[in-house]
């Protein structure tokens, strides 16, 4: 929160322990991009015009 | 000190038929739940006795707040599954509520679990489509999303069991600026917004626009950011369930963890008193709307007090607080690993949020739109934009682009699929889901009726029998299983429940 400036300027101190990720986690490789989009291109819907106009919900909960 | 926070999450999934877009979606939800419980044996009906959404938090009851679906009047679809869930069609969406679990990691299994549900229940009702059988066969597509980008929104909400002793204007003041703030680090992102704002052609959340009051019961129209309902699903002198429909729809495991994760330790600190004066925000809604519009997590909201603060402040707040709670008091043993992730989480906001790509839903995908429009030249209304915005959501494992990230690596997950998919089949083990999974499994035969709270066996007397189930941590493993087993059927576990 601030008063004109703010409150907290820098984040805290952390310790060693607390920042490590979970033991679960795995490597993300967001590196090479042209072969992400190649990916996705091979999966995406194939019209995405007729896919967008026919997209259509009712509201719910 | 705070009671045991069991936590669940219900979803309405978004559902087309492709190549049949009239198709009636109401009946095309049927036919996906039916479909996945369809397997020869009895299906019991859901027990609607105790529930009331009508039941106001503040202590009265509202009429006409919640448009009931007409289930009885055309036999919707309506199952309980051996996990202890509950899958249904409610409006026009296939509905998963998950069982109660006891903590966060669970509930993200079980709600995992969900999709994998829907992904085979849709593949199962495939043949059911009239079209099957012909050269150009319809193809159902569940999505779980929570707008269609075109006006109409359905839900994600989660719950959480409280103490009913708290005053609810209590958990109003200190929870509305944690929803509030909280969207930056669990939206889902969409494209597009609903004012028509050029300047917003991407934002963190799916639901926030949606938004129009603070508190009310509604949650079909004039949506509020704390929702009012109090149909506690247990005994209403000891229990409140929070019921929180503020939030979105997560792909992402993470998201989904530290959403029920700090929203139960907010609560926690709620139930003991341990919060300061809570940082009242001076137009609630308005800055629910712009947090969500501001992709830098940057942009001030005003206080009621005169003052200012960044969502990533407001949450500071709370992440402080919830570390010297957990320092202080008896905190649950999940606790310090939801900590640490709220941290990491903050810290890679303040230094660059597009660092949380593959963590975070709403910077994943926004990422990958980005290099779409800067690959192709697209614009950001541009159909293929808002194509790949809802196929991010698509749960089938080898279409869906959330899931062809995360099989190519490209998503941090948070728990093994073994324990997801052996969650579609079985119930947590230390909640009442336990109990009500195993009955239905065992005894689907002699099972009139189920729901959150009760299971009413037929076992052939004059009269059914009722088993109430009024503690949600109550009814796990360590306490029936034994009993279950060594039962063979349903007149002698009610027989031995009665002794």
């Amino acid at each position: 929160m601030s008063d004109g400036g703010q409150v907290r300027k820098q984040r805290p101190k952390v310790e060693e322990t607390e920042v490590e990720e979970p033991s679960t986690a795995e490597s993300v490789d967001t590196s090479d991009v042209d072969d992400l989009l190649d990916e996705i291109d091979e999966v995406l819907e194939e019209n995405a015009e007729e896919f967008v106009k026919n997209y259509v919900q009712k509201g719910g909960e | 000190m705070a009671i045991t926070k069991y936590l669940g999450t219900e979803t309405e999934y978004g559902i087309s038929v492709i190549g049949r877009p009239d198709f009636n979606p109401v009946l095309a939800s049927s036919l996906v739940v039916n479909a996945y419980s369809a397997d020869g044996r009895p299906r019991a009906r859901w027990d609607y006795e105790e529930e009331n959404p009508l039941r106001d938090a503040r202590g009265f009851t509202q009429p006409g707040a919640h448009e009931a679906p007409p289930e009885d009047d055309i036999g919707l679809a309506n199952s309980i599954l051996t996990n202890g869930a509950r899958f249904y069609v409610d409006h026009a969406h296939p509905e998963y509520s998950s069982p109660e679990c006891s903590n966060p990691r669970d509930a993200v299994i079980w709600d995992k679990a969900g999709e994998r549900i829907l992904e085979i229940a849709a593949a199962k009702a495939q043949p059911l489509l009239p079209s099957a059988g012909t050269e150009q066969p319809a193809r159902i597509l569940i999505t779980k999303n929570n707008t269609d980008g075109k006006g109409a929104a359905y839900g994600m909400h989660e719950n959480y069991i409280v103490d009913r002793a708290i005053p609810f204007g209590e958990i109003v003041r200190q929870i509305t600026p944690f929803f509030v703030s909280r969207q930056i680090m669990v939206g889902a992102g969409r494209v597009g917004n609903e004012f028509e704002l050029e300047e917003v052609p991407y934002q963190l959340t799916q639901r926030a626009d949606f938004f129009e009051v603070e508190v009310g019961l509604e949650t079909t129209l004039k949506r509020p950011i704390v929702n009012t309902r109090d149909e506690p699903h247990a005994d209403p002198e000891r229990f409140r369930r929070l019921h929180v429909i503020i939030g979105d729809a997560n792909m992402s495991e993470f998201c989904t963890y530290l959403k029920l994760g700090s929203t139960a330790l907010v609560l926690s600190m709620v139930e003991d008193g341990f919060l300061p004066e809570a940082p009242a925000l001076a137009t609630a809604v308005k800055s629910l709307h712009a947090v969500s519009h501001d992709l830098t997590c940057q942009q001030a909201v005003d206080l009621k007090d005169g003052r200012t603060a960044t969502p990533i402040e407001l949450q500071w707040h709370y992440l402080d607080q919830a570390k010297k709670y957990c320092e202080e008091r008896d905190a649950a043993p999940w606790a310090p690993d939801v900590l640490a992730l709220w941290e990491r989480v903050l810290v890679a906001l303040e230094d660059d949020p597009m660092s949380l790509d593959g963590t975070v839903d709403w910077v994943t995908k926004y990422r990958l739109l980005q290099r779409y429009v800067d690959r192709d030249g697209l614009a950001w209304t541009a159909s293929k934009i808002k194509l790949i915005d809802v196929q991010y959501h698509d749960v089938r494992r080898d279409k869906g682009l959330y899931n062809t990230l995360a099989a190519g690596g490209r998503i941090e997950r948070l728990v093994d699929e073994a324990e997801v998919q052996r969650a579609i089949a079985n119930p947590p083990e230390d909640t009442r889901a336990y109990f009500r999974g195993r009955c239905l499994d065992k005894f689907r035969g002699e099972v009139a009726a189920a729901g959150w709270d009760s299971i009413i066996f037929d076992t052939g007397k004059d009269t059914l029998q009722r088993v109430p189930m009024m503690d949600p941590g109550r009814g796990g493993r360590a306490m029936t299983q034994e009993l279950i087993d060594r039962c063979d059927t349903a007149a002698e576990l009610v027989a031995a429940l009665q002794s």
